[in-house]
């Protein structure tokens, strides 16, 4: 007889947060709304009867119906995006237990451009199934790159390291990926048209080339969230709860490349889309991660399809990159943190 | 009788505090010196090099109004503003770099790194595209954006305690946004200016005209001096800012003079030759790396940005079989600086 053996079912049961029920069904409308709005808007904007003739009566051939039916990839495929680079950001942030962690700010981006260029300029690719494995290579040695420079010395990866070493790694890439261009006419404009691409470019086969990438990253964080959660009370707490710290770091931040490395690879660098979302969600929902993943993915893709619709919009006749529109988006957000941090946090 | 052996031991120590002194003093001018120096050979190869080289004399001689066929319209046109363009910017992004970085107490606190000159590109390609503005307007525009960015973050980085850390991230997010305003900007611009936007945003002394060097000349020489004199006080402000508010110093108004100066000069360079990256921030540590502590470096700052942007855009114009703008290489040279100067900071436990 022990009565303090702690068997697995005497663990408190799952908390559910109080506002879940509300915020999943609030974000349920939202992306719908978002959805409808990026078939709907654009440089040309449908009446809602076209939408339904576009979607739903494959025998309508007018023309705007055949708009909404050439929105229907892009919008598919933005949401994708923007789901994985909102679970990327989440598993960035648990990962390295800091609130700015996002690919744009750790120079992920940037890494994952400059190993795309050298791709086009030095081994002639051409198609994005290629670059595909490029971008995640040079996304993941960024991470590593910028992680190890920023946790350097006393106290480990503050935010204030953490993206100082992300914002002068983004310096150093950026000016060699600009050297390499210079030279090379044909390859600049290849990489203005990946650079630029943005989700526009999203075709049902670039789709099918990144939904296995997409469905490995996610697994892998809901998978993990619960012993992230463990994780964000500390290393010692952590491996006293049994959770193997080194292996579950590395598992969540391949992820976490993945899942970026593989959007930028597909839409060309896209900023913040992370960050927002995984703090707009932890605002709603607490900070527990198994709630805050699959939502920032919810949030991620309503993020980026509004993004995107914004850009059309604002960018007529043409359109405005979205990574652009995110960035302008999304950096109030850092200064808004970086506002509220205490100054020993930072 | 106690007295005698510290009296003795005092005068010493004056003796070799005073020796040390002039030991700096002399450091102080043979560094400046051999700058200056470095700097004049760089401006005479400036003027001598390009697709055909010329010797010095006709150089000097077309310089003093001798009308000499070919050498003339190449040296005085084209090479000669080049020049005159790389020399002022380089020593007005010196100054200011130094400046800021003194005044914040940390290297990185540059007007690269908090967002200052994307405020005053996106003006300024704003003026460029969109307003298709002269040089004057561009300029006060560009100016008048870098005091607004500036204000900006200082308002929202204020907080109850003033940190360094905050005002770095904050720069870094205000310098998010203005980049997505410019990228906004270069879309909507009409396609024949966007090249001369992409080339002036890269930090070029391409196409250097006589005609946009004034208001980078005057300003320059106009705030330099007041940097010096107030450059006094920023060395009390090192100190700390409570030990310079009991040593008689204003620090609220040094500082604002101080920053409103400097800006001044960074904005104006920026507008006239684009942001030439790192070299504000490059030229601070590598001066005071130069001259040791103890002795303002400003000057020195500022001639280590003419030897760096000269050197930089000869390098960038001869070094390789294609031409580079003189921002891509102090890019490349400056960005490996700075994470060396991260790490260091980092293991030292100064962040």
């Amino acid at each position: 007889m022990n009565p303090i053996t702690v068997s697995s079912d005497s663990r408190p049961s799952p908390h559910i947060p109080k506002h879940f029920p509300t915020v999943l069904i609030v974000s349920l409308i939202l992306l719908g709304a978002s959805i409808l709005a990026s078939l709907a808007f654009g440089s040309r904007a449908v009446p809602f009867h076209d939408l339904i003739d576009g979607l739903f009566r494959p025998e309508m051939d007018s023309y705007e119906a055949n708009i909404v039916r050439k929105r229907i990839s892009r919008t598919v495929f933005s949401l994708l995006c923007g789901a994985a680079l909102g679970v990327s950001g989440s598993l960035m942030q648990a990962v390295t237990r800091n609130p700015i962690a996002d690919p744009s700010i750790l120079g992920v981006n940037m890494g994952a451009s400059l190993f795309v260029v050298c791709g086009m300029a030095f081994l002639n690719m051409t198609t994005a199934s290629q670059y595909i494995w490029l971008s995640m290579t040079g996304a993941a040695i960024t991470a590593i790159f910028v992680f190890g420079v920023g946790s350097l010395g006393r106290g480990g990866a503050t935010p204030i390291k953490l993206i100082l070493a992300g914002a002068a790694t983004s310096a150093a890439l950026s000016s060699l990926v600009t050297a390499i261009l210079i030279p090379r006419s044909h390859v600049m404009d290849q990489f203005r048209f990946w650079q630029v691409g943005s989700v526009g470019s999203g075709t049902w086969s670039s789709i099918s080339t990144f939904v296995p990438f997409l469905l490995v990253g996610l697994l892998i964080g809901f998978l993990t969230s619960p012993a992230l959660n463990a994780l964000a009370l500390g290393d010692e707490t952590a491996k006293g709860l049994g959770v193997k710290t080194g292996t579950l770091r590395l598992i969540a931040a391949l992820a976490g490349v993945i899942l970026c490395g593989a959007t930028t690879a597909l839409a060309g660098p896209i900023g913040f889309i992370g960050l927002l979302a995984t703090h707009v969600v932890r605002l709603m929902v607490g900070p527990d991660l198994r709630f805050v993943i699959p939502l920032s993915a919810v949030a991620g893709a309503v993020i980026l399809t509004v993004s995107d619709v914004l850009g059309r919009l604002i960018g007529s006749p043409g359109e405005l990159e979205v990574g652009v529109v995110t960035a302008f988006v999304g950096a109030p957000i850092l200064i808004i943190l970086a506002m509220r941090a205490k100054v020993r946090s930072l | 009788m106690t007295l005698t052996p510290n009296l003795i031991a005092s005068s010493a120590s004056v003796e070799y505090i005073r020796a040390g002194r002039r030991k700096r003093q002399r450091r102080w001018m043979f560094v400046t010196g051999t700058l200056a120096l470095l700097a004049l050979v760089l401006c005479a190869a400036m003027l001598m090099l390009g697709n055909t080289i010329y010797p010095l004399d006709q150089v000097v001689r077309a310089l003093s109004g001798e009308k000499i066929k070919g050498v003339s319209f190449a040296v005085s046109t084209l090479r000669l503003p080049r020049m005159l363009a790389g020399l002022f910017a380089g020593f007005a992004f010196g100054i200011a770099g130094y400046t800021f970085q003194t005044l914040l107490r940390n290297p990185l606190a540059n007007p690269n790194v908090i967002g200052i000159t994307s405020g005053s590109s996106a003006a300024a390609v704003f003026c460029l595209t969109v307003l298709q503005a002269g040089g004057a307007v561009t300029s006060a525009a560009s100016v008048a954006a870098g005091l607004a960015t500036v204000i900006v973050i200082y308002i929202l980085a204020r907080g109850k305690i003033f940190s360094i850390g905050r005002l770095i991230l904050i720069g870094i997010g205000i310098q998010a946004m203005l980049d997505a305003v410019i990228s906004y900007l270069l879309l909507i611009s009409s396609e024949k200016d966007v090249p001369a936007a992409v080339r002036w945003l890269s930090g070029s002394l391409n196409g250097s005209k006589m005609s946009e060097l004034p208001p980078l000349v005057a300003i320059t020489l106009i705030c330099t001096p007041i940097l010096m004199v107030m450059g006094k006080h920023l060395h009390t402000l090192e100190l700390g800012e409570q030990t310079a508010s009991s040593l008689g110093v204003s620090t609220d108004k040094t500082r604002i003079a101080l920053i409103v100066c400097a800006v001044f000069v960074v904005s104006i360079a920026t507008a006239t030759t684009g942001p030439i990256a790192f070299v504000s921030f490059l030229a601070g540590p590598i001066a005071k790396r130069l001259v040791g502590t103890g002795f303002h470096s400003l000057i020195p700052a500022g001639l280590v940005g003419i030897n760096l942007v000269l050197a930089a855009d000869l390098i960038g114009q001869f070094a390789f079989v294609h031409r580079y703008p003189v921002g891509v290489i102090t890019g490349l040279l400056g960005a490996p600086y700075l994470i060396f100067l991260l790490i260091r900071m980092n293991q030292k436990g100064e962040l």
